[in-house]
């Protein structure tokens, strides 16, 4: 029996031949990602030359404790000599920046504490969010340890009919699957040609929430021509043995996906098609669209597409944040600042914001926010009392127009 | 510091998809551990903070620890927990557990075999779980023995200190 990509990978940076289910493997990281704040107790550290500092939750620091922190991080940057070091100005949301810049790539291990980092999945890097405590291990020694899960294979037929996203498909399979802790996702088939980067990069992103270990897009077209003059360093893609070992697999027809919300405090069966839900006429205070799984240029693209000479409705607020400062100096190149303002939205810093009810956007007791964001838990965007709903970004904007939770496909009809 | 095989205490209980957001809330993350856990289950379970004692159990749902890289583990072991039962964990909240040392033991079906208030006595590295108050048993699948090791260590920070990695002299950070 062979291996699937994943454990190809972790095999290729161990001493193991072999990785298997159930196997505990020690690893050397190639790439290491810190963000926001460092130790000032570090003596040593393994390898600078790959290692990205970066500012993203909190930027420009709203509170002292924060200010202090993104102190510590650049003090931290100049002690140890590190290169890849991006100031606030050149900021970005780590998983946003790590695929934008070229430091995520095919074949290889990265590492992050934030529970994201499954994002870079879509360049067919083996990244999973690792938490503080596995970050100062890392940063030390330059290795870690990961429990091999048994891995699902979703194979994407077809293509998305229109106002379905790849947001919708990463919807729908949590509603109908439930979670997949401590298991993989490999994803394949030719409904992949038509999903594009950032698309790809919202799947990996979010199946975080799906409670997923790993979830690797294979190397291909979209992701060579991705990567044509912006990967830092060689890189080897790794494919899965033709005889790979998977547990599940999973077979989704793209034409027949609706638009997918997922209700409000958890993802794992908890999905509902946007026009069931649109039929409920739930009203909203608040539209977001932002973070490391939609605030990238496509996602700006569909939001000004749907509010292009259109207004919010009286009582909305809608906030979109891009994920890093090149895309939002793309976003002003475009005119999509321009028609998002128009319409009424604040259009904000990059930073992770109002996804996290961290330092801006947050919701009042009571109120009903529909976001392209990642998380939808009780109290993630501020009052333990608000109701957060999920959405694709066209969801969120055609929501946001009609003031009630609506199907991006009905929009002309509401 | 070591860590012992088994563990008994009060038991807390607690459904499926258990998420760090309710371990700690949005207005919490930026501050000390020793803040943080004042607000532990504020959302879902206000004032358990102040019922909880040291040596208490925690026996959950399916999923636990889904969400983010918030430090579960420092919570829960600054509360005194002094181990997690769990139908299943998220790969995430368990790293943070094993890293400060958190016994952790993947239980499915646990939430059958206690009520709230039980006593439990769990052998986290061979995998017993018995209820002391009704004399109920069940089988866990404990984590890999390197893993087990790692908790056993008393977590990361001991280990890079006494290998010379980190000043003796510490600064809290979130």
């Amino acid at each position: 029996m062979g291996m699937n990509a994943i454990e190809k990978i972790l095999a290729n940076h161990s001493e193991q031949d072999v990785v298997r289910p159930g196997d505990v493997v020690m690893v050397d990281v190639d790439v290491t990602v810190q963000f926001d704040s460092a130790r000032a107790d570090v003596l040593k550290i393994a390898n600078p030359e790959k290692l990205v500092l970066l500012h993203d939750h909190v930027v420009p620091a709203p509170t002292v404790m924060a200010a202090n922190a993104a102190k510590r991080l650049r003090e931290f940057a100049e002690r140890f000599n590190v290169p890849n070091y991006f100031p606030v100005g050149k900021h970005g949301i780590s998983h946003v920046l790590v695929a934008q810049e070229g430091y995520a790539l095919p074949g290889q291990i990265l590492v992050n504490a934030d529970s994201h980092t499954c994002s870079s999945g879509a360049l067919n890097c083996l990244a999973r969010g690792m938490g503080g405590p596995e970050m100062l291990y890392i940063l030390c020694k330059g290795q870690t340890w990961y429990q091999v899960g048994e891995t699902t294979k979703v194979v994407l037929e077809g293509t998305l009919p229109e106002r379905v996203y790849p947001r919708d498909i990463i919807h729908y399979i949590p509603g109908t699957y439930g979670d997949f802790a401590g298991r993989n996702l490999e994803w394949y088939g030719d409904g992949l040609a038509g999903i594009g980067m950032d698309g790809r990069l919202t799947m990996a992103t979010i199946s975080a929430e799906l409670s997923a270990e790993f979830s690797l897009f294979p190397f291909d077209a979209v992701l060579a021509e991705y990567l044509e003059g912006r990967a830092r360093w060689p890189f080897e893609p790794v494919f899965p043995d033709d005889d790979a070992d998977y547990d599940q697999v999973i077979t989704i027809d793209l034409s027949s996906l609706e638009p997918q919300i997922v209700l409000p405090d958890r993802v794992a069966w908890n999905t509902k098609g946007a026009r069931e839900v649109g039929a409920e006429k739930i009203k909203v205070d608040q539209a977001f669209i932002g973070s490391c799984a939609n605030g990238r240029i496509s996602d700006f693209a569909i939001a000004a597409e749907i509010l292009k000479g259109r207004t919010l409705a009286k009582g909305v607020r809608m906030i979109v944040t891009p994920g890093s400062q090149d895309i939002f100096q793309e976003a002003i190149r475009l005119g999509y600042v321009e028609t998002l303002m128009e319409a009424g939205a604040v259009v904000t810093n990059s930073t992770c914001g109002a996804c996290f009810g961290g330092h801006m956007g947050l919701l009042a007791d009571g109120e009903v926010c529909i976001t392209a964001s990642t998380r939808n838990f009780k109290g993630r965007m501020g009052s333990p009392e608000a109701k957060v709903y999920m959405g694709s970004p066209a969801t969120v904007a055609a929501s946001a127009v009609t003031g009630v939770i609506t199907d991006p496909r009905d929009l002309e009809k509401a | 510091m070591t860590v012992a095989s088994s563990f008994t205490g009060k038991v807390w209980k607690f459904g499926h998809d258990i998420n760090t957001d309710l371990v700690i809330p949005n207005f919490a993350v930026m501050l000390p551990v020793e803040e943080q856990l004042q607000h532990c289950f504020n959302a879902n379970r206000p004032g358990w903070v102040d019922e909880v004692q040291r040596g208490d159990v925690l026996i959950v749902g399916r999923n636990f620890g889904v969400g983010s890289a918030r430090n579960i583990g420092a919570i829960f072991h600054g509360l005194g927990i002094s181990g997690v039962v769990a139908e299943s964990f998220n790969g995430l909240g368990l790293r943070n557990c094993i890293n400060v040392g958190l016994p952790s033991l993947p239980c499915p079906g646990v939430l059958e075999v206690f009520e709230e208030g039980d006593v439990a006595e769990v052998d986290w590295r061979n995998g017993a779980v018995r209820n002391v108050t009704t004399g109920a048993t069940t089988e866990g699948r404990p984590i890999p023995p390197q893993l087990q090791d790692l908790i056993a260590a008393g977590g990361v920070e001991d280990v890079l200190r006494s290998e010379g990695y980190l000043a003796e002299k510490t600064v809290t950070l979130r």
